[in-house]
C-alpha cells in the first residue's frame, strides 16, 4: 500500500505567540515549530499500516524553508520520503487554496491511500482532508481513529459526538483525516534519525504547480480574543492563593 | 432566489440545540444585510422537523428529500447540498458546527470553487466573521471573497438559540438527484463506545486535569485535590488521548457536557473543543502557568503559577477549612 501524508508545522504548544507588524499574522521571528499534533497520529496510523501489509509512506507539507525540519522528523520517525511544497505565504491561502497546493503534488504519486490530520493547531481550519478528497474525486472519511484493510478496501472507525461511533466501508484509493489519540505515537530513534538524513525529500514550489493563489476567504485581522468574564486574579504565593481561594468558595461563591 | 440559508441537523431523532443556534445567526446575518433567512432539512423523511421549523420567523423551510438520504454519508449530502445550490444560489448558507457538517461542507464548498468559514463566534458589520486562531489565543476576522454562496459553520454556543423568533414560513420541497453508485461510502449504524460508568454531566464539583499534568504519575495530586474538594475527576482530550484516564473521563466536544457549581481546571490551556463542554459551569476557576492561557478568558477566579505548588497548597487549604 501506498501512503501519502499530508502533516503541517505549527507553532509550538504554549508558544507565545503575537501578532505582528501588518494585524494580519503573527510574529514568526522568535517562535520555535512542531509537527501538528492530530498530524502526527496521521503519521503514526500510515507507518502501522506500512507495518502491518508492507508498501511506501511518503509524507507531504506544505510551508517555507523551516517545514524541511518537520519533513525530517517524520522521516526520522519511518516515514520513506518527502515532498516539500516550498510557500511562504501559506497563512493568506485558505483551506480551498492549501489543499489545492497539497493535491497537486500528491496526485502523480497515485497512492492507494491519503492521511491527513483531522485539525491545524495554528489556523484549526480543518478541512484539508475532505477537500483533497474532493479535488482528487476520491471517497473520504474524517474523524478517523482506526483503519482496517479488507479485501474491497478499507473499514474505518469514525468518532462521532457525544461518545458515539461509526464504522464506514470505503474502497481505495482514499483519502482519511485522522483524529488523535487512536494510536500511540512513536518517538524517533537514533537510528531513525540517522538515517533520515539519507532519505529524499524532493521540492517542489506553488509556482511550479501551477495553482491559483486567489482565496474565497480572506484573513483580514488578526486581534486578541475579548474576555468572556472578568477574571479575579488572586495573586500571592501557592499557598496564598490557594488559601484566598479557599475564602472565595466559601463566602463569595458559598460552595464549601 | 438567494438570501441566508441555515441547514438543520437532525440527531437521535430531533433537531438539537446546536441548529437552532445556527439559525439565530442566520436571522441576524439576514437582518444585517437585509435578506430573508430560511432554513434547508436534509433526509428522506423530514416533514415534522419542517412542521417545527416553520415556526421559527423564517421565510422558507424547503425539505431536500430523497431515499439515499435517510442515512448521512458525505457524498449524498454534498450532492443534494450542490445541486440545491445550483438551482438556488443562495447568498450564505449556514451550518451548525457538528462533526457531520465537517465532514461534508469542506467538499461541498470546493465544488462550487467555494470555501467554508470554519468554527465562527460572532458576526460583524460587512458581514465579517470572527474565528478562533492559536487554540484560542488569538482572534482572525474573515470576509468572503470572489462570487459564488458564501459557506459558514457556528461555534456551539456562540449564539443564543432563545434569540430565534416566532412565525410561520412556506414550507417547501426540493428532491436532487442521486444514483447509488454515487455514493462511495458505506456506513454501519452508529454505536456506543464502552458502557458509561461515569456521569460528569450531573456532578456538582469536577477537578479536571490537562496537559499541564506533564506526567500520568503526577496524576495522583490532582486526584487527592478531587477527594478533598468532594469532586468527579475529569480531563481534556490529550489526556485522554495518551490513555492516563479512560475516555469516558473527558470533558469537551468529543467527551461529555457539565454544568457544575464548581468547575476547577488544573494545567488545561482551554482550547475552544474543551471549552465548549463547560460552558454550564457557574463558577470556573483556573490554574495555569500561562497567564495568557485562553482558560482565563472564561474563568471567574484565575491562579498564575506552577501546578505543582498550588495544587497540593489548595488541597491542603481545602482540607482545613472542611475540618
Amino acid at each position: 500500500m501506498k501512503i501519502v501524508v499530508a502533516i503541517k508545522q505549527v507553532p509550538e504548544r504554549d508558544a507565545q505567540v503575537r501578532i505582528d507588524a501588518s494585524g494580519k499574522w503573527i510574529e514568526e521571528s522568535d517562535l520555535q515549530f512542531a509537527m501538528n499534533e492530530s498530524d502526527a497520529y496521521a503519521l503514526e496510523e500510515a507507518l502501522q499500516l506500512k507495518e502491518k501489509h508492507g508498501g511506501e509512506v511518503v509524507v507531504i507539507s506544505a510551508g517555507p524553508e523551516r517545514t524541511g525540519s518537520t519533513i525530517r522528523e517524520a522521516l526520522a520517525k519511518g516515514a520513506d520520503r518527502g515532498i516539500h511544497v516550498d510557500c511562504g505565504d501559506l497563512g493568506q491561502r485558505d483551506a480551498l487554496g492549501v489543499a489545492r497546493l497539497l493535491a497537486a503534488a500528491l496526485k502523480p504519486e497515485s497512492p492507494d491511500l491519503v492521511l491527513t490530520g483531522l485539525q491545524s493547531d495554528d489556523l484549526g481550519y480543518g478541512q484539508t482532508g475532505v477537500i483533497i478528497a474532493e479535488l482528487l474525486d476520491l471517497p473520504h472519511a474524517s474523524l478517523v481513529l482506526h483503519v482496517e484493510k479488507t479485501d474491497a478496501g478499507l473499514t474505518v472507525k469514525r468518532e462521532l459526538e457525544e461518545g458515539w461511533f461509526q464504522n464506514i466501508e470505503l474502497a481505495t484509493p482514499a483519502v482519511l483525516a485522522i483524529q488523535s489519540g487512536g494510536n500511540k505515537l512513536r518517538y524517533a530513534t537514533l537510528m531513525g534519525i540517522k538515517k533520515a538524513k539519507t532519505k529524499e525529500v524532493r521540492r517542489v514550489t506553488a509556482a511550479e504547480l501551477g495553482v491559483d493563489g486567489a482565496p474565497a476567504a480572506v484573513l483580514e485581522r488578526i486581534t486578541l480574543p475579548q474576555k468572556q468574564k472578568s477574571t479575579q486574579i488572586l495573586p500571592g504565593t501557592a499557598k496564598e492563593s490557594a488559601a484566598a481561594l479557599v475564602e472565595k468558595l466559601k463566602f463569595e461563591v458559598r460552595v464549601i | 432566489m438567494s438570501g441566508v440559508w441555515v441547514v438543520l441537523e437532525e440527531r437521535g431523532g430531533r433537531i438539537g440545540r446546536i441548529s437552532w443556534e445556527a439559525v439565530a445567526a442566520g436571522q441576524q446575518l439576514a437582518s444585517q444585510l437585509n435578506m430573508k433567512a430560511n432554513v434547508l432539512l436534509i433526509g428522506s423523511q423530514t416533514e415534522a422537523f419542517a412542521a417545527e421549523a416553520a415556526t421559527k420567523g423564517l421565510a422558507k423551510v424547503v425539505r431536500i428529500e430523497h431515499p439515499l438520504l435517510a442515512l448521512y454519508t458525505a457524498d449524498g449530502f454534498s450532492l443534494a447540498l450542490e445541486q440545491f445550490c445550483r438551482s438556488e444560489n443562495p447568498d450564505y448558507v449556514v451550518f451548525p458546527h457538528t462533526y457531520q457538517v465537517r465532514d461534508y461542507a469542506p467538499a461541498l464548498a470546493a465544488r462550487l470553487n467555494r470555501v467554508l468559514i470554519s468554527d465562527v463566534t460572532a458576526i460583524s458589520e460587512g458581514p465579517a466573521f470572527t474565528r478562533q486562531l492559536m487554540q484560542g489565543r488569538l482572534s482572525g476576522s474573515y470576509r468572503p471573497s470572489g462570487t459564488g454562496p458564501c459557506f459558514l459553520s457556528v461555534q456551539s454556543g456562540a449564539f443564543r438559540a432563545e434569540t430565534a423568533e416566532e412565525g410561520n414560513a412556506e414550507v417547501a420541497k426540493f428532491t436532487p438527484e442521486i444514483a447509488p453508485e454515487q455514493i462511495r461510502t458505506k456506513p454501519s449504524e452508529p454505536f456506543r463506545g464502552s458502557a458509561q460508568t461515569v456521569d460528569l454531566g450531573s456532578a456538582q464539583f469536577i477537578v479536571a486535569v490537562g496537559r499541564g499534568i506533564k506526567e500520568a504519575d503526577n496524576l495522583s495530586i490532582v486526584q487527592d485535590l478531587a477527594t478533598a474538594l468532594g469532586a468527579e475527576l475529569a480531563a481534556s482530550r490529550p489526556i485522554c488521548d495518551n490513555g492516563w484516564l479512560p475516555l469516558e473521563r473527558q470533558v469537551g466536544s468529543s467527551g461529555q457536557t457539565v454544568a457544575p457549581k464548581v468547575y476547577l481546571a488544573v494545567g488545561i490551556s482551554g482550547a475552544i473543543q474543551h471549552l465548549v463542554g463547560i460552558k454550564g459551569s457557574q463558577c470556573i476557576v483556573a490554574i495555569n502557568k500561562d497567564p495568557e492561557a485562553p482558560i482565563f478568558e472564561v474563568a471567574d477566579y484565575g491562579i498564575v503559577g506552577d501546578l505543582f505548588e498550588v495544587v497540593p497548597a489548595l488541597t491542603d487549604a481545602l482540607k482545613s477549612a472542611k475540618q
